[in-house]
Protein backbone atom coordinates (compact mmCIF):
# COMPACT_ATOMS: atom_id res chain seq x y z
CA UNK A 1 0.00 0.00 0.00
CA UNK A 2 2.99 2.47 0.66
CA UNK A 3 4.47 1.34 -2.27
CA UNK A 4 1.93 2.37 -4.51
CA UNK A 5 1.58 6.09 -2.48
CA UNK A 6 5.15 6.83 -2.86
CA UNK A 7 4.99 5.40 -6.43
CA UNK A 8 2.09 7.84 -7.27
CA UNK A 9 4.39 10.42 -5.17
CA UNK A 10 7.48 9.75 -7.41
CA UNK A 11 5.17 10.02 -10.49
CA UNK A 12 4.24 13.77 -9.24
CA UNK A 13 7.66 14.44 -8.80
CA UNK A 14 8.29 14.31 -12.27
CA UNK A 15 6.49 17.56 -13.03
CA UNK A 16 8.09 20.36 -10.86
CA UNK A 17 6.14 21.15 -8.32
CA UNK A 18 6.50 24.91 -8.22
CA UNK A 19 5.68 25.01 -12.33
CA UNK A 20 1.84 25.63 -11.44
CA UNK A 21 1.10 26.21 -15.10
CA UNK A 22 1.94 22.31 -16.56
CA UNK A 23 -1.21 21.46 -14.74
CA UNK A 24 -4.41 21.50 -16.45
CA UNK A 25 -6.74 22.84 -13.77
CA UNK A 26 -4.56 26.09 -14.40
CA UNK A 27 -5.01 26.32 -17.89
CA UNK A 28 -8.34 26.10 -17.49
CA UNK A 29 -8.38 28.82 -14.89
CA UNK A 30 -6.53 30.88 -16.97
CA UNK A 31 -8.91 30.12 -20.45
CA UNK A 32 -11.86 30.97 -18.24
CA UNK A 33 -10.47 34.11 -17.09
CA UNK A 34 -9.68 35.09 -20.76
CA UNK A 35 -12.77 34.33 -21.56
CA UNK A 36 -15.23 36.41 -19.01
CA UNK A 37 -12.57 39.17 -19.73
CA UNK A 38 -13.06 39.02 -23.48
CA UNK A 39 -15.90 37.41 -24.44
CA UNK A 40 -18.48 40.58 -23.22
CA UNK A 41 -16.16 43.07 -25.27
CA UNK A 42 -15.91 41.03 -28.27
CA UNK A 43 -19.54 40.42 -28.71
CA UNK A 44 -20.27 44.17 -28.37
CA UNK A 45 -17.21 44.57 -31.52
CA UNK A 46 -19.39 41.76 -33.73
CA UNK A 47 -22.49 43.48 -33.23
CA UNK A 48 -21.57 47.11 -34.18
CA UNK A 49 -21.18 45.04 -37.79
CA UNK A 50 -24.88 43.66 -37.54
CA UNK A 51 -26.71 44.96 -40.41
CA UNK A 52 -30.43 44.08 -38.11
CA UNK A 53 -31.48 47.06 -35.98
CA UNK A 54 -33.40 44.86 -33.74
CA UNK A 55 -30.08 44.95 -30.88
CA UNK A 56 -28.81 41.47 -30.94
CA UNK A 57 -30.17 39.37 -33.35
CA UNK A 58 -27.38 38.80 -36.19
CA UNK A 59 -28.86 39.30 -39.74
CA UNK A 60 -25.72 39.78 -41.63
CA UNK A 61 -22.07 42.35 -41.76
CA UNK A 62 -22.85 45.76 -42.73
CA UNK A 63 -21.27 48.98 -42.17
CA UNK A 64 -24.25 51.53 -41.93
CA UNK A 65 -23.94 52.11 -37.97
CA UNK A 66 -20.58 53.38 -38.64
CA UNK A 67 -21.98 55.30 -41.16
CA UNK A 68 -24.98 56.49 -39.39
CA UNK A 69 -22.92 57.53 -36.23
CA UNK A 70 -20.91 59.44 -38.20
CA UNK A 71 -23.32 61.16 -39.75
CA UNK A 72 -25.02 62.16 -36.15
CA UNK A 73 -24.07 65.71 -35.31
CA UNK A 74 -23.98 65.20 -31.54
CA UNK A 75 -21.52 62.03 -31.38
CA UNK A 76 -19.77 64.20 -34.38
CA UNK A 77 -18.96 67.25 -31.65
CA UNK A 78 -18.51 65.03 -28.79
CA UNK A 79 -15.68 63.10 -30.47
CA UNK A 80 -13.83 66.31 -31.43
CA UNK A 81 -14.52 67.46 -28.02
CA UNK A 82 -13.13 64.29 -26.25
CA UNK A 83 -9.86 64.84 -28.79
CA UNK A 84 -9.41 68.65 -27.64
CA UNK A 85 -9.84 67.85 -23.83
CA UNK A 86 -7.85 64.49 -24.01
CA UNK A 87 -5.04 67.11 -26.73
CA UNK A 88 -4.65 69.47 -23.97
CA UNK A 89 -4.38 67.78 -20.95
CA UNK A 90 -1.97 65.36 -22.40
CA UNK A 91 0.49 68.57 -23.16
CA UNK A 92 -0.02 69.71 -19.87
CA UNK A 93 0.31 67.24 -17.30
CA UNK A 94 3.00 64.50 -19.53
CA UNK A 95 5.22 67.95 -19.10
CA UNK A 96 4.48 68.71 -15.04
CA UNK A 97 3.88 64.79 -14.58
CA UNK A 98 7.94 64.33 -16.16
CA UNK A 99 9.33 67.40 -13.71
CA UNK A 100 7.79 65.73 -10.60
CA UNK A 101 8.37 62.21 -11.81
CA UNK A 102 12.61 63.54 -12.17
CA UNK A 103 12.13 65.28 -9.05
CA UNK A 104 10.59 62.12 -6.78
CA UNK A 105 13.44 60.31 -8.35
CA UNK A 106 16.58 62.77 -8.43
CA UNK A 107 16.01 64.60 -4.34
CA UNK A 108 15.53 63.42 -1.16
CA UNK A 109 13.45 65.71 0.60
CA UNK A 110 11.61 66.01 4.13
CA UNK A 111 8.55 64.32 4.37
CA UNK A 112 8.66 62.99 1.00
CA UNK A 113 6.87 59.72 1.74
CA UNK A 114 3.67 62.21 2.92
CA UNK A 115 3.96 64.43 -0.32
CA UNK A 116 4.19 61.14 -2.50
CA UNK A 117 1.34 59.94 -0.25
CA UNK A 118 -1.01 62.99 -1.26
CA UNK A 119 0.44 63.14 -4.49
CA UNK A 120 -1.04 59.12 -5.34
CA UNK A 121 -4.26 59.89 -3.79
CA UNK A 122 -5.68 60.89 -7.44
CA UNK A 123 -5.13 56.97 -8.18
CA UNK A 124 -6.70 55.75 -5.69
CA UNK A 125 -9.63 57.40 -4.16
CA UNK A 126 -12.84 56.55 -6.42
CA UNK A 127 -13.36 58.49 -8.96
CA UNK A 128 -16.71 60.00 -8.03
CA UNK A 129 -15.17 61.55 -4.72
CA UNK A 130 -12.69 63.52 -7.12
CA UNK A 131 -15.09 64.51 -9.47
CA UNK A 132 -17.84 66.06 -6.61
CA UNK A 133 -14.68 67.56 -4.76
CA UNK A 134 -13.77 69.36 -8.29
CA UNK A 135 -16.94 70.25 -8.86
CA UNK A 136 -17.26 71.68 -5.57
CA UNK A 137 -14.19 73.71 -5.47
CA UNK A 138 -15.32 75.41 -9.15
CA UNK A 139 -19.03 76.36 -7.90
CA UNK A 140 -17.25 77.66 -4.30
CA UNK A 141 -14.81 79.93 -5.81
CA UNK A 142 -17.30 80.73 -8.94
CA UNK A 143 -15.61 79.37 -11.54
CA UNK A 144 -18.20 78.63 -14.44
CA UNK A 145 -18.32 74.52 -15.78
CA UNK A 146 -17.27 74.56 -19.57
CA UNK A 147 -14.87 72.24 -21.10
CA UNK A 148 -11.77 74.31 -19.38
CA UNK A 149 -12.56 73.07 -16.14
CA UNK A 150 -12.86 69.43 -17.63
CA UNK A 151 -9.71 69.76 -19.28
CA UNK A 152 -8.24 71.07 -15.57
CA UNK A 153 -9.67 68.17 -13.74
CA UNK A 154 -8.18 65.96 -15.96
CA UNK A 155 -4.88 67.20 -15.95
CA UNK A 156 -4.50 67.14 -11.80
CA UNK A 157 -5.95 63.01 -12.23
CA UNK A 158 -3.11 62.08 -14.80
CA UNK A 159 -0.04 63.77 -13.39
CA UNK A 160 0.76 61.35 -11.18
CA UNK A 161 -0.10 58.67 -13.63
CA UNK A 162 3.13 60.27 -15.49
CA UNK A 163 4.97 60.88 -12.48
CA UNK A 164 4.78 57.01 -12.13
CA UNK A 165 5.70 55.93 -15.53
CA UNK A 166 8.61 58.76 -15.63
CA UNK A 167 9.67 57.43 -12.30
CA UNK A 168 10.31 53.71 -13.32
CA UNK A 169 12.06 54.78 -16.51
CA UNK A 170 14.83 56.54 -14.57
CA UNK A 171 15.38 53.53 -12.25
CA UNK A 172 17.32 51.86 -15.34
CA UNK A 173 19.36 55.22 -15.62
CA UNK A 174 22.83 55.54 -14.57
CA UNK A 175 23.74 58.53 -13.22
CA UNK A 176 27.69 58.34 -13.99
CA UNK A 177 26.84 59.56 -17.58
CA UNK A 178 25.62 62.90 -16.23
CA UNK A 179 28.88 62.97 -13.52
CA UNK A 180 31.00 62.17 -16.78
CA UNK A 181 29.43 65.00 -18.30
CA UNK A 182 29.48 67.60 -15.83
CA UNK A 183 33.28 66.11 -15.29
CA UNK A 184 33.80 67.09 -19.04
CA UNK A 185 32.68 70.66 -18.39
CA UNK A 186 29.05 70.78 -19.40
CA UNK A 187 26.91 72.99 -17.49
CA UNK A 188 24.02 71.65 -15.44
CA UNK A 189 21.50 72.84 -17.59
CA UNK A 190 23.43 71.44 -20.81
CA UNK A 191 23.86 68.19 -19.30
CA UNK A 192 20.32 67.87 -19.06
CA UNK A 193 19.40 68.52 -22.15
CA UNK A 194 22.17 66.50 -23.59
CA UNK A 195 22.04 63.60 -21.36
CA UNK A 196 19.15 63.45 -19.05
CA UNK A 197 16.05 64.35 -21.57
CA UNK A 198 17.05 61.59 -24.49
CA UNK A 199 16.93 59.16 -21.71
CA UNK A 200 13.48 60.00 -20.72
CA UNK A 201 11.83 60.04 -23.93
CA UNK A 202 10.67 56.40 -23.99
CA UNK A 203 9.06 57.66 -20.54
CA UNK A 204 7.66 60.64 -21.90
CA UNK A 205 5.90 59.07 -25.11
CA UNK A 206 4.72 56.18 -22.87
CA UNK A 207 3.03 58.79 -20.16
CA UNK A 208 2.06 60.97 -23.07
CA UNK A 209 0.06 58.20 -24.77
CA UNK A 210 -1.37 56.72 -21.10
CA UNK A 211 -2.57 60.36 -20.19
CA UNK A 212 -4.58 60.90 -23.17
CA UNK A 213 -6.18 57.51 -22.93
CA UNK A 214 -6.82 58.10 -19.55
CA UNK A 215 -8.74 61.31 -20.18
CA UNK A 216 -9.74 59.91 -23.04
CA UNK A 217 -11.79 57.38 -21.18
CA UNK A 218 -12.90 59.25 -18.13
CA UNK A 219 -16.45 59.63 -18.00
CA UNK A 220 -17.14 60.17 -14.07
CA UNK A 221 -14.76 63.02 -13.57
CA UNK A 222 -15.98 64.56 -16.98
CA UNK A 223 -19.55 64.23 -16.27
CA UNK A 224 -19.46 66.32 -13.18
CA UNK A 225 -17.35 69.04 -14.08
CA UNK A 226 -18.72 69.69 -17.53
CA UNK A 227 -20.84 72.33 -18.40
CA UNK A 228 -24.56 71.58 -20.16
CA UNK A 229 -24.19 70.79 -23.19
CA UNK A 230 -20.76 69.98 -23.32
CA UNK A 231 -21.05 66.51 -23.85
CA UNK A 232 -17.36 63.72 -24.27
CA UNK A 233 -17.81 61.05 -26.50
CA UNK A 234 -18.33 58.37 -23.11
CA UNK A 235 -20.36 61.16 -21.75
CA UNK A 236 -22.22 60.54 -24.92
CA UNK A 237 -22.67 56.98 -24.92
CA UNK A 238 -23.89 57.27 -21.30
CA UNK A 239 -26.79 58.97 -22.33
CA UNK A 240 -27.51 57.06 -25.89
CA UNK A 241 -27.33 54.46 -23.48
CA UNK A 242 -30.17 56.16 -21.40
CA UNK A 243 -32.30 56.60 -24.37
CA UNK A 244 -31.79 54.40 -26.80
CA UNK A 245 -29.78 51.01 -27.38
CA UNK A 246 -29.04 50.98 -31.17
CA UNK A 247 -26.09 49.25 -32.62
CA UNK A 248 -24.76 52.86 -32.87
CA UNK A 249 -23.86 52.69 -29.62
CA UNK A 250 -21.42 49.76 -30.61
CA UNK A 251 -20.16 51.18 -33.29
CA UNK A 252 -19.36 54.54 -31.55
CA UNK A 253 -18.17 52.09 -28.33
CA UNK A 254 -15.79 50.19 -30.50
CA UNK A 255 -14.25 53.50 -32.29
CA UNK A 256 -13.61 54.61 -28.43
CA UNK A 257 -11.94 50.84 -27.88
CA UNK A 258 -9.78 50.99 -31.00
CA UNK A 259 -8.46 54.24 -30.53
CA UNK A 260 -7.37 52.93 -26.84
CA UNK A 261 -6.17 49.98 -27.28
CA UNK A 262 -3.99 51.21 -30.16
CA UNK A 263 -2.59 53.80 -27.97
CA UNK A 264 -1.65 51.53 -24.76
CA UNK A 265 -0.34 49.04 -27.13
CA UNK A 266 2.39 50.90 -28.52
CA UNK A 267 3.01 52.23 -25.13
CA UNK A 268 3.40 49.27 -23.67
CA UNK A 269 5.57 47.73 -26.90
CA UNK A 270 7.74 51.02 -25.62
CA UNK A 271 8.39 50.35 -22.82
CA UNK A 272 9.27 46.47 -23.27
CA UNK A 273 11.64 48.15 -25.55
CA UNK A 274 13.79 49.80 -22.87
CA UNK A 275 13.20 46.89 -20.28
CA UNK A 276 15.57 44.70 -23.51
CA UNK A 277 17.86 48.18 -23.88
CA UNK A 278 18.59 48.10 -19.94
CA UNK A 279 19.58 44.47 -20.14
CA UNK A 280 22.10 45.19 -22.79
CA UNK B 1 19.98 60.40 -4.70
CA UNK B 2 20.30 63.98 -3.87
CA UNK B 3 19.68 66.46 -0.45
CA UNK B 4 17.36 69.02 -2.16
CA UNK B 5 19.19 71.77 -0.47
CA UNK B 6 22.25 70.99 -3.16
CA UNK B 7 20.54 72.94 -5.84
CA UNK B 8 17.15 74.42 -4.31
CA UNK B 9 16.83 76.15 -8.15
CA UNK B 10 16.69 73.06 -9.58
CA UNK B 11 14.43 71.53 -6.99
CA UNK B 12 11.95 73.88 -7.42
CA UNK B 13 12.11 74.11 -11.05
CA UNK B 14 11.05 70.99 -11.29
CA UNK B 15 9.03 70.01 -8.02
CA UNK B 16 7.14 73.27 -7.84
CA UNK B 17 4.35 73.19 -11.42
CA UNK B 18 2.94 70.08 -10.99
CA UNK B 19 2.80 70.69 -7.24
CA UNK B 20 1.41 73.88 -7.18
CA UNK B 21 -1.38 72.07 -9.78
CA UNK B 22 -2.11 69.40 -7.33
CA UNK B 23 -1.98 71.50 -4.90
CA UNK B 24 -5.03 74.10 -6.18
CA UNK B 25 -6.73 71.79 -8.23
CA UNK B 26 -6.65 68.59 -6.18
CA UNK B 27 -5.72 68.97 -2.46
CA UNK B 28 -7.39 72.15 -2.28
CA UNK B 29 -10.86 71.20 -3.44
CA UNK B 30 -10.63 67.97 -1.06
CA UNK B 31 -10.46 70.25 2.24
CA UNK B 32 -13.32 72.61 0.48
CA UNK B 33 -15.55 69.10 0.19
CA UNK B 34 -14.11 68.33 3.39
CA UNK B 35 -15.23 71.58 5.07
CA UNK B 36 -18.55 71.17 3.19
CA UNK B 37 -19.35 67.66 5.09
CA UNK B 38 -19.35 69.64 7.98
CA UNK B 39 -21.94 72.36 6.67
CA UNK B 40 -25.87 72.66 6.05
CA UNK B 41 -27.99 73.02 3.62
CA UNK B 42 -30.40 75.85 3.33
CA UNK B 43 -33.69 75.66 1.61
CA UNK B 44 -32.99 76.62 -1.82
CA UNK B 45 -29.76 73.97 -2.04
CA UNK B 46 -27.30 76.69 -1.40
CA UNK B 47 -24.71 75.30 1.42
CA UNK B 48 -24.02 77.13 4.87
CA UNK B 49 -21.00 76.88 6.78
CA UNK B 50 -21.11 75.61 9.94
CA UNK B 51 -19.58 73.31 11.95
CA UNK B 52 -21.99 69.98 12.45
CA UNK B 53 -21.89 66.34 12.34
CA UNK B 54 -25.25 65.97 11.27
CA UNK B 55 -24.74 65.14 8.22
CA UNK B 56 -22.36 62.26 9.35
CA UNK B 57 -25.38 61.44 11.66
CA UNK B 58 -27.53 61.33 8.57
CA UNK B 59 -25.10 58.85 6.51
CA UNK B 60 -26.47 56.02 9.05
CA UNK B 61 -29.91 56.75 9.17
CA UNK B 62 -31.49 53.52 9.09
CA UNK B 63 -32.66 54.28 5.05
CA UNK B 64 -29.28 55.44 4.38
CA UNK B 65 -27.57 52.99 6.25
CA UNK B 66 -29.25 50.17 4.57
CA UNK B 67 -28.04 51.55 0.93
CA UNK B 68 -24.18 51.54 2.83
CA UNK B 69 -24.65 48.20 3.97
CA UNK B 70 -25.63 46.85 0.44
CA UNK B 71 -22.64 48.57 -0.76
CA UNK B 72 -20.16 47.29 1.75
CA UNK B 73 -22.11 43.79 1.32
CA UNK B 74 -22.28 43.67 -3.06
CA UNK B 75 -18.47 45.41 -2.66
CA UNK B 76 -17.32 42.80 -0.06
CA UNK B 77 -19.08 39.95 -2.20
CA UNK B 78 -16.88 41.22 -5.41
CA UNK B 79 -13.77 41.56 -3.84
CA UNK B 80 -14.04 38.18 -2.39
CA UNK B 81 -14.99 36.76 -5.94
CA UNK B 82 -11.91 38.72 -7.67
CA UNK B 83 -9.77 36.71 -5.20
CA UNK B 84 -11.03 33.82 -5.76
CA UNK B 85 -11.31 34.23 -10.15
CA UNK B 86 -7.96 36.15 -9.53
CA UNK B 87 -5.65 34.30 -7.17
CA UNK B 88 -5.22 31.29 -9.91
CA UNK B 89 -4.45 33.81 -12.97
CA UNK B 90 -1.93 35.78 -10.89
CA UNK B 91 -0.10 32.22 -9.72
CA UNK B 92 -0.24 30.97 -13.23
CA UNK B 93 1.44 34.05 -14.64
CA UNK B 94 3.59 34.15 -11.53
CA UNK B 95 5.15 30.67 -12.31
CA UNK B 96 5.05 31.00 -15.46
CA UNK B 97 7.69 30.81 -17.75
CA UNK B 98 9.86 34.84 -18.57
CA UNK B 99 8.81 34.91 -22.18
CA UNK B 100 5.11 33.86 -21.11
CA UNK B 101 4.84 36.64 -18.45
CA UNK B 102 4.50 39.51 -20.33
CA UNK B 103 2.03 38.44 -23.01
CA UNK B 104 -0.28 36.77 -20.48
CA UNK B 105 -0.36 40.43 -18.43
CA UNK B 106 -1.20 42.39 -21.63
CA UNK B 107 -3.72 39.87 -22.06
CA UNK B 108 -5.30 40.72 -18.36
CA UNK B 109 -4.88 44.34 -18.41
CA UNK B 110 -5.95 45.15 -22.09
CA UNK B 111 -9.57 45.05 -21.14
CA UNK B 112 -8.89 47.43 -18.36
CA UNK B 113 -7.69 49.67 -21.07
CA UNK B 114 -10.71 50.09 -22.79
CA UNK B 115 -13.68 52.37 -21.56
CA UNK B 116 -15.47 51.65 -18.35
CA UNK B 117 -18.98 52.43 -19.42
CA UNK B 118 -18.28 50.40 -22.73
CA UNK B 119 -17.59 47.60 -20.68
CA UNK B 120 -20.61 48.25 -18.36
CA UNK B 121 -22.62 48.36 -22.07
CA UNK B 122 -21.08 45.31 -23.08
CA UNK B 123 -22.54 43.10 -20.13
CA UNK B 124 -26.14 44.90 -21.30
CA UNK B 125 -25.41 42.39 -24.70
CA UNK B 126 -24.85 39.96 -22.72
CA UNK B 127 -27.94 39.66 -20.45
CA UNK B 128 -30.29 42.36 -21.55
CA UNK B 129 -33.59 40.90 -22.40
CA UNK B 130 -32.57 40.86 -26.13
CA UNK B 131 -29.39 39.99 -25.41
CA UNK B 132 -27.07 37.34 -26.40
CA UNK B 133 -27.90 34.99 -23.56
CA UNK B 134 -31.70 35.45 -24.06
CA UNK B 135 -31.19 34.99 -28.03
CA UNK B 136 -29.04 31.76 -27.20
CA UNK B 137 -32.28 30.66 -24.72
CA UNK B 138 -34.83 31.70 -27.38
CA UNK B 139 -32.95 30.41 -30.10
CA UNK B 140 -32.63 26.49 -28.01
CA UNK B 141 -36.36 26.83 -27.41
CA UNK B 142 -37.34 27.25 -30.53
CA UNK B 143 -35.57 24.14 -31.79
CA UNK B 144 -36.69 22.37 -28.89
CA UNK B 145 -40.66 23.59 -29.45
CA UNK B 146 -39.99 22.24 -33.48
CA UNK B 147 -39.02 18.77 -32.05
CA UNK B 148 -41.49 17.87 -29.70
CA UNK B 149 -44.24 19.27 -32.74
CA UNK B 150 -42.78 16.88 -34.91
CA UNK B 151 -43.30 13.98 -31.92
CA UNK B 152 -46.93 15.24 -31.72
CA UNK B 153 -46.77 17.54 -28.71
CA UNK B 154 -46.82 21.00 -30.21
CA UNK B 155 -48.08 23.00 -26.99
CA UNK B 156 -45.59 21.33 -24.46
CA UNK B 157 -42.82 24.35 -24.13
CA UNK B 158 -45.04 27.67 -24.43
CA UNK B 159 -44.10 30.35 -25.58
CA UNK B 160 -40.90 31.71 -24.57
CA UNK B 161 -40.34 34.10 -22.09
CA UNK B 162 -36.91 36.08 -21.34
CA UNK B 163 -35.24 35.72 -18.90
CA UNK B 164 -34.68 38.99 -16.33
CA UNK B 165 -31.42 38.92 -16.47
CA UNK B 166 -30.41 42.34 -15.87
CA UNK B 167 -31.34 44.83 -13.05
CA UNK B 168 -30.77 43.02 -10.26
CA UNK B 169 -27.71 43.02 -7.13
CA UNK B 170 -26.47 40.15 -8.79
CA UNK B 171 -25.74 41.40 -12.16
CA UNK B 172 -23.99 44.52 -10.24
CA UNK B 173 -21.45 41.86 -8.79
CA UNK B 174 -20.86 40.33 -12.05
CA UNK B 175 -20.31 43.72 -13.34
CA UNK B 176 -17.82 45.12 -10.21
CA UNK B 177 -15.94 41.78 -10.66
CA UNK B 178 -15.25 42.32 -14.47
CA UNK B 179 -14.48 45.99 -14.14
CA UNK B 180 -12.31 45.40 -10.81
CA UNK B 181 -10.33 41.85 -11.87
CA UNK B 182 -6.80 43.93 -13.47
CA UNK B 183 -6.77 46.04 -10.03
CA UNK B 184 -6.41 42.64 -7.82
CA UNK B 185 -4.03 40.55 -10.60
CA UNK B 186 -1.79 43.21 -11.11
CA UNK B 187 -0.63 43.65 -7.48
CA UNK B 188 -1.17 39.98 -6.51
CA UNK B 189 1.07 38.87 -9.48
CA UNK B 190 3.69 41.89 -8.33
CA UNK B 191 3.93 40.11 -4.73
CA UNK B 192 4.21 36.76 -6.19
CA UNK B 193 6.50 37.24 -9.11
CA UNK B 194 9.23 38.26 -6.39
CA UNK B 195 8.81 36.00 -3.77
CA UNK B 196 11.22 33.85 -2.70
CA UNK B 197 10.60 30.47 -3.99
CA UNK B 198 12.92 28.51 -1.58
CA UNK B 199 10.54 28.94 0.90
CA UNK B 200 7.90 26.74 -0.88
CA UNK B 201 10.77 24.50 -2.41
CA UNK B 202 11.56 23.70 1.78
CA UNK B 203 7.83 23.35 2.23
CA UNK B 204 7.28 20.61 -0.21
CA UNK B 205 10.98 18.83 0.39
CA UNK B 206 10.19 18.45 4.24
CA UNK B 207 6.41 16.65 3.46
CA UNK B 208 4.03 19.03 3.21
CA UNK B 209 1.37 18.33 0.02
CA UNK B 210 0.59 21.32 -2.09
CA UNK B 211 -2.52 22.71 0.01
CA UNK B 212 -0.70 23.15 3.19
CA UNK B 213 2.76 24.76 1.66
CA UNK B 214 -0.19 26.73 -0.21
CA UNK B 215 -1.95 27.61 3.19
CA UNK B 216 0.52 27.65 5.22
CA UNK B 217 3.38 29.53 3.21
CA UNK B 218 2.06 30.71 -0.01
CA UNK B 219 -0.92 32.85 0.93
CA UNK B 220 0.86 34.46 4.24
CA UNK B 221 3.79 35.53 1.88
CA UNK B 222 1.90 37.09 -0.35
CA UNK B 223 -0.65 38.64 2.32
CA UNK B 224 0.56 41.89 1.69
CA UNK B 225 -0.50 41.48 -2.31
CA UNK B 226 -3.63 40.47 -1.52
CA UNK B 227 -4.42 43.15 0.88
CA UNK B 228 -3.61 46.16 -0.93
CA UNK B 229 -5.10 43.93 -4.28
CA UNK B 230 -8.69 43.99 -2.40
CA UNK B 231 -8.44 46.81 -0.36
CA UNK B 232 -8.13 48.71 -3.77
CA UNK B 233 -10.86 46.56 -5.22
CA UNK B 234 -13.37 47.12 -2.39
CA UNK B 235 -12.40 50.63 -2.33
CA UNK B 236 -12.98 50.90 -5.91
CA UNK B 237 -16.21 48.84 -6.01
CA UNK B 238 -18.08 50.93 -2.97
CA UNK B 239 -17.20 54.16 -5.28
CA UNK B 240 -18.87 52.74 -8.28
CA UNK B 241 -21.73 54.05 -9.65
CA UNK B 242 -22.16 53.53 -12.81
CA UNK B 243 -22.71 49.59 -12.58
CA UNK B 244 -25.09 49.88 -10.06
CA UNK B 245 -27.05 52.42 -12.71
CA UNK B 246 -26.34 50.51 -15.61
CA UNK B 247 -26.97 46.96 -14.66
CA UNK B 248 -28.70 47.27 -11.29
CA UNK B 249 -32.47 47.25 -10.09
CA UNK B 250 -34.13 49.79 -8.04
CA UNK B 251 -33.05 48.54 -4.92
CA UNK B 252 -28.91 48.16 -6.33
CA UNK B 253 -28.25 51.96 -4.82
CA UNK B 254 -24.79 51.76 -3.67
CA UNK B 255 -23.04 54.63 -1.69
CA UNK B 256 -22.26 56.06 -5.07
CA UNK B 257 -25.42 56.41 -6.33
CA UNK B 258 -26.00 58.20 -3.31
CA UNK B 259 -23.45 60.64 -3.81
CA UNK B 260 -24.23 61.28 -7.24
CA UNK B 261 -27.92 61.84 -6.89
CA UNK B 262 -27.12 64.50 -3.70
CA UNK B 263 -24.55 66.23 -6.35
CA UNK B 264 -27.34 66.22 -8.99
CA UNK B 265 -31.10 65.45 -8.39
CA UNK B 266 -30.78 66.18 -4.51
CA UNK B 267 -28.72 69.09 -4.34
CA UNK B 268 -27.71 68.51 -0.57
CA UNK B 269 -24.01 68.95 -0.75
CA UNK B 270 -22.89 68.84 2.58
CA UNK B 271 -24.63 65.46 3.03
CA UNK B 272 -22.84 64.59 -0.74
CA UNK B 273 -20.09 65.56 0.66
CA UNK B 274 -20.25 64.00 3.83
CA UNK B 275 -21.12 60.27 2.42
CA UNK B 276 -18.06 60.61 -0.37
CA UNK B 277 -15.50 61.10 2.94
CA UNK B 278 -17.36 58.15 4.69
CA UNK B 279 -15.90 56.37 1.63
CA UNK B 280 -12.40 58.19 1.56
CA UNK B 281 -11.93 58.01 5.43
CA UNK B 282 -10.71 53.72 5.30
CA UNK B 283 -9.04 54.45 2.09
CA UNK B 284 -6.77 57.51 4.10
CA UNK B 285 -6.60 55.32 7.06
CA UNK B 286 -5.40 52.14 4.83
CA UNK B 287 -2.82 54.59 3.66
CA UNK B 288 -1.32 55.49 6.97
CA UNK B 289 -1.12 52.23 8.74
CA UNK B 290 0.35 51.29 5.05
CA UNK B 291 3.40 53.98 5.12
CA UNK B 292 3.78 53.52 8.93
CA UNK B 293 4.45 49.78 8.53
CA UNK B 294 6.51 50.49 5.28
CA UNK B 295 8.74 53.03 7.54
CA UNK B 296 8.67 50.23 10.95
CA UNK B 297 10.02 47.98 8.34
CA UNK B 298 12.94 50.08 6.69
CA UNK B 299 14.12 50.91 10.35
CA UNK B 300 14.02 47.38 11.31
CA UNK B 301 16.05 46.42 7.97
CA UNK B 302 18.61 49.04 9.40
CA UNK B 303 18.76 47.97 12.45
CA UNK B 304 20.28 44.47 11.62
Amino acid sequence: MSEVVAAKKRRRRDVNPLEYLKRPWMWLALAGCFVFLYFPLVTLVAFSFNSYKRAFIWKGFSLKWYEKAMGNEALHEAFLNSMQVAAWSTVVSTALGAMLGLALYRYRFPFKGTYEGIAHLPIVIPEICMAVAMVTFFWAVGIELSLTTVIVSHIAFTIPFVAVVIRSRMAGFDVSLEEASRDLGASEWQTFWNVTFPYMIPGLVAGALMAFVLSLDDFVITFFTAGVGDNTLPVKIYSMLRFSVTPEVNAASTVLIVITLTLTLVAMVMQSRWGKENNQ
Amino acid sequence: MEDWRKNKLAFAVFMGPATFWLLVFFTIPLVVIWIYSFGERGPLGQTYLAFSFENYLRAVEPIHLKILWKSLWLGGLATFLCLAVGFPVALGIAFAPDRWKNPLLLVVVLPFFTNMLVRTFAWVVMLGSRGIVNSGLEWTHGLLDGGFSLAGMPDLMGTFQPLELLHNNYTVVVGLVYVHLPFLILPLYATLEKMDRSYLEASLDLGAGQWRTFFSVLVPLAMPGILSGCMLVFILSMGNFIIPDRLGGTDSLMIGNLIAQEFNKARDWPFGAALSFVVMYPVFIFFVINALRARYQDRRRAEV
